[in-house]
């Protein structure tokens, strides 16, 4: 087998002459002019019209001088509170909560808004890390579909009082019927200690938890196994090898980035003693995991009990496996067996299967492995899912049997998630007392009788214990927008306690910690950690041959299966309103603002769609017909490599309805009815799936396609361990040759190899290095940096015309092997994740094409851009090799005074951004940018000001990271979860960037297109791959390049 | 309120020769203050007692005057035990429970209110303050008050010399005009008494040369104006609105010498200096209740100024009762005209110039603490800006961040360079003010 070159697109795999035309043509579409005219004499009225515009601009030339300048107010505050200056940005420590993350983070308040998200460094559980959700998750108070009031059949209610009242009267009227209250899982103490005293209030009243994505088969297995419904911590930084069978644990299973921090550590390679976990997994799409795996093999959902039999059989179990056909499959399966019993007890197994049955079989082959108290630790839980699938489904049957007097619902939308919606609905209409504390009029909360909504998390008092032990509080960074209330507070009252939750909440734990020292200094900090002694649990093995009988008698039936996941991006579809979520190119089909059908290259085929020439350049995508036992959908389709071929994948988490907001109207559909219930727990795959193509197309607006490196390849960089530890020095001694080439005289690349001089450096010199070994392609540092560059949000049509504004977009790079026969097997492949930002070249070939010297070098090596200066030609982006440089076609952001300039040309979702309330998202450091100015990366030059004025007031030299002191952290470093990007001034010997690129990583240091000799301030580490597959890009590619050259 | 008007704007700019020499003459008077200060630091006894002085008794006392505290001039003499006032200045309210007598008396004196306390001071720290107020401090105040009378005058001989040449050079075209004509009709008599057939000549307003110079010049004159008024649009040198109590800084900062930062604490930390919340002006004025012994004051029409009645108008901001002396309504914020504004996309830090730069308000604000009402000294434009960073030096050695500059170390102990100034470290890129 042979691998051709890293791709992203199937144009540039075949080379197809439409990539070729797409690759010349920068900005994707035509210039917006008229159709050029023969002459000017024969146009029409030329004279006329040049009058009309002299006339024009000569009137409005004197109508702006002619202007009064507007007289501005400054008005200070009437009594300022001491801990605010205006100006001067305050940091509260809180927690990220939602649909089952509990993250501890740190939001930044600028004169009373937040306006970023920060991790909390504090926290050994995400060592500071975050997710692209959580970073988002400061846009959602700012949302303009929060509901600003209390709702009682469907009218305002105008006080606190009222709407008590009427709830009083209600709740006093059942009939004897008991309340339920339906929420997420709640992993807060005092929100628990409040619902038990309500239900003591209400006697027969329960509280049944509801998770979306439900984990249900895991609690249930550990229930059998190990006697706990719960579910212990997973250690991957202690695993030697990890195998997943279909668990996304970096993307979207239980506690991504936890698991992310966690296996980054395993993954981070020191060069003197070549050592890296091992990653095998086997799935039926590819997912964010699948993607970053060291070999992936690929599998029928209905076959995932048979793989895990077939693991634990090969590993010595006692079990008669179901026999597998696929001789890639069985060898994969072999492979990992090995690998895991080399390892022992440093190995994990995972499942991100919901059949209980499944996970009992993963839980003996854990068992066998000895990871039970090595990689998995029963001593601490994880608390954040525990949601019990039978228990909603015997509620929705008890609500349409009419025994449910009162449903009160928090935090859930069983309207829009629960599998069988409709029966949820007739099952409310029946309930006499519903009531909603969600924070919009989403699908459920518009069925309830009465709406009391929550504050946002940062406007809420809190707590949450996401693992045993460790307590992580929730402050308020901001008073509340609207007339919302704790509903534990409305809880509270409802029980007769007039007590508000934030006293409640306070008493309690300053009770608990004894002193208000102590409670302050928690809430300071934010987390207070007390783990209790790792445990390896009691494994009984009892369960087991049931499980094994179980799944050796599942069938698959019918050609085709159907998987339904969540997205990195958009979860269950709480986030559904979020711009900055919807336009985040999801890691692996980097489309936005759409869910669709991923189907593999052989289905496509059958189907008769044509992965040729035009699939990428064209938007419109083929349209097929999904039918699951009664459920129909019609969807778009995206042809995927990695997939399995008889498996079509959907995205959970789209086709919101219209009240959920602007942006979350009208995007996608929704998967959920397609989730099955098996007795036990939902089941988010199907068999016996027919599909059939319809005579339509659907525009996806995806960015795959849009800059392209002009046909240069050995943009990324891999090598198997094998390879580098034979061979350490390849990519070094490659990088030598090149300096040899170019610089013959004097060996100095920077100086010789251009006829510019060089730029002098006298004080800091920024530079940044990118792991690609730690990235995991998240997409976290891209919304990071969204968030604090005031980045625009274009919407779906603007992204269509390549018109998408992130400064850092995350590159997905596939690479496939050619079997025997010559073709691609594009099921077998690696996938390399490059974040591509500006590269701050030192010989930067934007900053000599810009007639206006709008972008220029600084002394301390940034390429600087004046958005003020810029004039529009896009020479710059033209001449950009990298295609970093972004154009504001039109004024995204309402940064100037002509709304005219904004009407016809933008959707509704990017007016939302520009709402007067979303707009206090925006960071007041950096401009908003308004139409006609190229736009990049600044490398967060409003933190370096920032960071060197701290230093210099504190009269210090500055701090970029030597001995883990930092003064300046860009907003990707800062919000990686797996520290991939480290950032810094290279004149410092010490700062971890000069050590990584003059000591630590000098093998596998290099720049991209380090050749044409731009001089890059971004170094990247070449990834490698634990396998014994070859990677890398080889011989043939050359070959192939020759070829070319003697054709022309 | 002064709406500053483009067509106003354009008009003040035909006095362009004026202003350069302004700039010119501004510059020199901001150099002038500068060498002023240091000669007056030097001479100071301790300049650190100064600057500790300013940093933490100003906002409270001064030298000669009673303001939130006591006048301090003659403090030694009143205190008997040195050692006393050491412990009072790090904590005054273990002096009072001491029970030494003098503490007691100033607690009772000032209304019980306890001194705030600076425990980071050391016994040094203090002498260094006690020296600075012993030798009187009073002459460290507005310094800048020697050199205007000189500045006025170079101002004036400036603008004197620029006329001079204006009518000298238009004299000396007249002259050349003549002459040519002279010599054309010269040329003609000549021409005719030697028998050439001359054309007929042409007056000389139709003479197309003549006309085309003149096109030429009008042009360049036209553009020049044009292109200064274009310059002028959304500056506001001179701005002085009317704002909503008659505040005057001369009273505040230069009569009652009241630290700038007392008022304006943000310059020190924050990118904006702060316009002071009520609380702040509450602070003096719970006890300042008339303006009586100062300067009549007058707002620019020359009306006076009822100094008592405009103390007035805090109270009703701030919802007190003096007579009641206690807070009796919510009050509600003032809302004072902003004079100084800069565009959106213009990034400006106060506290990098006042804390880390280690600048004098006046040189961007002018002589505030002459200013009655205050108006916009400078025309905040960008050659303004970039002009200061050219000549401005940075507190090179005396900072520690500037350690990561090495080579500039090596040149200045080598003699190659003799000064750091703000733009050998980038301060004239554009990203240091725009992102």
């Amino acid at each position: 087998m042979k691998q051709k070159k890293y791709w992203q697109s199937f144009g540039e795999l075949q080379h197809s002459e439409s990539y070729q035309d797409g690759v010349q043509d920068e900005f994707g579409e035509d210039l917006p002019t008229s159709a050029p005219q023969d002459s000017m004499l024969e146009a029409k009225a030329p004279r006329r019209d040049f009058l009309k515009f002299l006339g024009f601009s000569t009137a409005a030339a004197a109508a702006a001088a002619s202007c009064e300048m507007p007289v501005k107010k400054s008005i200070p505050y009437l009594n300022k509170p001491d801990t605010i200056t205006p100006g001067v940005a305050n940091y509260y420590a809180t927690t990220y909560i939602q649909d089952g993350d509990a993250i501890p983070v740190v939001a930044k308040v600028r004169d009373g808004r937040p306006i970023k998200i920060e991790g909390n460094d504090l926290s050994s559980i995400t060592n500071g890390g975050t997710s692209a959700r959580v970073q988002a998750s400061v846009l959602g108070l700012y949302d303009t579909a929060r509901l600003r009031f209390p709702i009682a059949n469907g009218k305002e209610v105008s006080t606190f009082e009222a709407f008590d009242k009427m709830i009083a009267e209600s709740l006093a009227n059942l009939g004897g019927k008991p309340i339920v209250l339906l929420t997420e899982t709640i992993t807060s103490t005092t929100s628990k200690n409040i619902i038990s005293s309500f239900i003591a209030k209400y006697p027969g009243s329960r509280h049944v938890e509801y998770d979306a994505l439900s984990v249900n088969g895991i609690l249930n297995a550990n229930a059998s196994s190990f006697g706990k419904r719960a579910i212990p911590s997973y250690q991957f930084d202690k695993a030697k090898t990890i195998v997943s069978l279909a668990a996304d644990f970096l993307g979207t299973w239980l506690s991504p980035v936890e698991y992310a921090r966690q296996y980054a550590v395993g993954r981070k390679i020191d060069q003197k003693n070549l050592e890296m976990s091992r990653h095998i997994v086997f799935e039926s799409m590819l997912s964010l995991t699948g993607a970053n795996a060291d070999d992936r093999f690929v599998h029928l959902p209905s076959e995932e009990g048979a793989v895990a039999l077939n693991l634990y059989a090969a590993l010595g179990g006692q079990v008669t496996a179901p026999a597998l056909a696929d001789e890639r499959l069985k060898k994969g399966i072999q492979s990992a067996a090995e690998a895991l019993k080399k390892s022992g007890a440093e190995s994990l197994v995972v499942s991100g299967s919901n059949n209980s049955d499944v996970q009992v079989v993963v839980n003996a082959i854990n068992q066998i492995l000895g990871a039970y108290g090595s990689t998995i630790n029963w001593g601490t839980t994880l608390n954040t899912r525990n949601g019990n699938d039978a228990a909603m489904v015997q509620l929705v049957q008890d609500m349409n049997d009419g025994k449910i007097g009162a449903l009160l619902v928090h935090g859930v939308n069983p309207a829009y998630d629960y599998f069988d919606s409709k029966k949820f609905a007739t099952g409310l209409a029946k309930v006499a007392v519903s009531v909603s504390f969600n924070d919009r009029e989403d699908e459920t909360t518009s069925l309830c009788k009465y709406v009391i909504s929550d504050h946002h998390y940062l406007e809420s008092w809190g707590d949450a214990e996401m693992k045993s032990g460790y307590l992580s509080f929730i402050q308020p960074t901001i008073a509340p927008l609207f007339k919302t209330r704790p509903y534990q507070s409305s809880l509270l009252k409802w029980s007769g306690d007039d007590t508000s939750y934030g006293d409640y909440f306070k008493k309690y734990w300053l009770g608990h910690f004894g002193s208000q020292s102590a409670w302050d200094k928690a809430l300071q900090d934010g987390v207070v950690e007390t783990p209790a002694a790792a445990s390896a649990g009691s494994y009984a093995g009892s369960a087991l041959s049931a499980s094994v009988a179980a799944l050796a008698s599942i069938k698959t039936t019918g050609k085709a299966e159907l998987v339904v996941y969540p997205k990195v991006s958009m979860g269950s579809g709480k986030d559904a309103n979020n711009p900055w979520l919807q336009e985040m190119p999801d890691p692996i089909t980097k489309a936005t603002w759409d869910n669709y059908a991923i189907i593999s290259f052989a289905m496509a085929k059958e189907l008769g769609i044509a992965v040729d020439d035009n699939y990428e350049v064209e938007v419109a995508k083929p349209v097929i017909k999904i039918k699951v036992s009664g459920a129909t959908l019609t969807l778009p389709v995206l042809v995927i490599p990695g997939m399995h071929k008889n498996v079509i994948a959907l995205a959970l988490g789209y086709g919101r309805s219209e009240k959920t907001g602007k942006a979350a109207a009208n995007v996608g559909q929704n998967a959920f009815p397609l989730v099955g219930f098996d007795g036990k727990s939902f089941t988010y795959s199907a068999t016996n799936v027919s599909y059939e193509k319809v005579n339509e197309t659907y525009k996806i607006a995806y960015t795959q396609s849009h800059n392209q490196y002009e046909g240069r390849d050995q943009v990324v960089r891999e090598y198997s361990l094998e390879e580098f530890k034979k061979n350490p020095t390849i990519l070094s001694d490659e990088r030598h040759e090149m300096v040899e080439t170019y610089a013959k005289n004097t060996k100095d690349f920077a100086a010789e190899g251009t006829l510019y001089p060089s730029h002098p450096y006298p004080g800091p010199k920024w530079g940044m290095s990118i792991d690609l070994n730690s990235c995991i392609g998240c997409g976290a540092c891209t919304v990071a940096c969204t968030s604090e560059n005031n980045v625009a949000v274009v919407g779906k049509s603007e992204v269509m015309r390549s018109h998408e504004m992130h400064w850092l977009r995350i590159d997905r790079y596939f690479a496939t092997y050619r079997d025997n026969t010559g073709a691609d097997n594009l099921d077998d492949l690696n996938v390399v994740f490059m974040p591509m930002l500006c590269q701050h070249c030192d010989n930067a070939p934007c900053e000599n094409v810009c007639p206006v010297n709008a972008t220029n070098h600084s002394s301390e090596g940034l390429n600087q851009m004046t958005y003020n200066r810029c004039i529009g030609t896009r020479y710059c982006a033209n001449n950009c090799p990298y295609k970093v440089r972004r154009f504001n076609w039109a004024d995204y952001m309402g940064a100037d005074s002509f709304p005219d300039n904004q009407r016809e040309v933008l959707g509704d979702a990017v007016m939302m951004m520009n709402d007067d309330l979303t707009r206090m998202v925006l960071n007041p450091d950096v401009t908003v940018r308004s139409r006609g100015v190229i736009e990049k990366c600044s490398f967060c030059v409003q933190r370096l000001q920032e960071g060197k004025l701290k230093a210099k007031k504190e009269n210090r030299p500055l701090e970029t990271g030597a001995d883990g002191k930092w003064d300046i952290k860009t907003a990707c470093q800062q919000a990686c979860p797996t520290n991939a990007i480290v950032f810094g001034n290279v004149h410092d010997k010490k700062s971890p960037v000069s050590v990584i690129r003059n000591e630590e990583q000098t093998n596998r240091l290099f720049y991209v297109l380090e050749e044409i000799h731009v001089l890059p301030n971004v170094n990247y580490l070449a990834k490698i791959r634990n396998t014994e597959r070859k990677v890398g890009v080889a011989e043939e590619t050359h070959q192939e390049e020759k070829k070319t050259e003697a054709a022309h | 309120m002064h709406g500053i008007s483009g067509v106003s704007s354009i008009s003040t700019q035909f006095n362009a020769g004026m202003n350069q020499t302004r700039k010119i003459a501004q510059q020199l008077y901001s150099a002038l203050i500068f060498t002023a200060l240091l000669t007056i630091a030097q001479l100071a006894q301790s300049q650190d007692g100064k600057a500790l002085f300013n940093q933490k008794c100003a906002s409270c006392h001064a030298i000669d005057k009673q303001l939130v505290g006591p006048a301090l001039k003659g403090v030694e003499d009143r205190w008997d035990d040195k050692k006393m006032i050491y412990e009072w200045v790090r904590n005054s309210a273990s002096v009072i429970k001491k029970g030494y007598p003098r503490a007691v008396a100033v607690y009772a004196e000032f209304n019980k209110v306890q001194m705030t306390a600076f425990p980071e001071l050391k016994d040094q720290d203090i002498d260094a303050i006690l020296g600075y107020i012993s030798t009187g401090g009073a002459k460290a105040a507005a310094p800048g008050a020697s050199t205007t009378s000189q500045d006025a005058s170079d101002t004036e001989s400036g603008s004197d010399s620029n006329f001079l040449y204006g009518i000298l050079t238009l004299i000396l075209a007249v002259i050349a005009l003549i002459l040519l004509q002279v010599n054309s009709n010269l040329r003609k008599i000549a021409d005719e008494t030697e028998g050439f057939k001359t054309a007929e000549p042409i007056p000389f307003y139709r003479n197309k040369a003549y006309i085309a110079i003149l096109a030429i010049i009008l042009f360049l004159v036209g553009g020049f104006y044009t292109f200064q008024g274009a310059q002028g649009l959304g500056r506001s040198k001179n701005y002085q609105p009317e704002q909503p109590i008659f505040y005057s800084h001369k009273v505040h900062a230069g009569i009652n010498q009241v630290n700038c930062l007392y008022c304006h604490g943000g310059a020190q930390e924050s990118k904006h200096a702060n316009i002071p919340s009520v609380n702040i002006c509450m602070n003096c004025h719970m006890g300042i209740n008339e303006y009586a012994k100062g300067p009549k004051l007058y707002r620019a029409d020359g009306s006076l100024v009822d100094g008592t009645a405009e103390i007035q108008k805090i109270y009703e901001y701030a919802g007190w009762d003096p007579a009641a002396k206690k807070y009796t309504s919510k009050g509600k914020a003032i809302e004072w005209v902003r004079i100084h504004n800069l565009p959106d996309h213009v990034y400006f830090n106060h506290s990098q110039h006042v804390n880390a730069g280690k600048q004098q308000c006046q040189t961007c604000h002018g002589e505030i603490q002459k200013m009655d009402e205050v108006f916009q000294f400078t025309d905040l434009s960008m050659g303004w800006c970039v002009n200061c960073h050219r000549e401005t030096k940075v507190q090179f050695t005396e900072n520690k961040f500037y350690s990561i500059y090495e080579k500039f170390h090596e040149d200045l102990k080598n003699k190659k360079m003799d000064s750091v100034t703000v733009d050998k470290i980038g301060g004239t890129e554009c990203q240091k003010c725009h992102y």
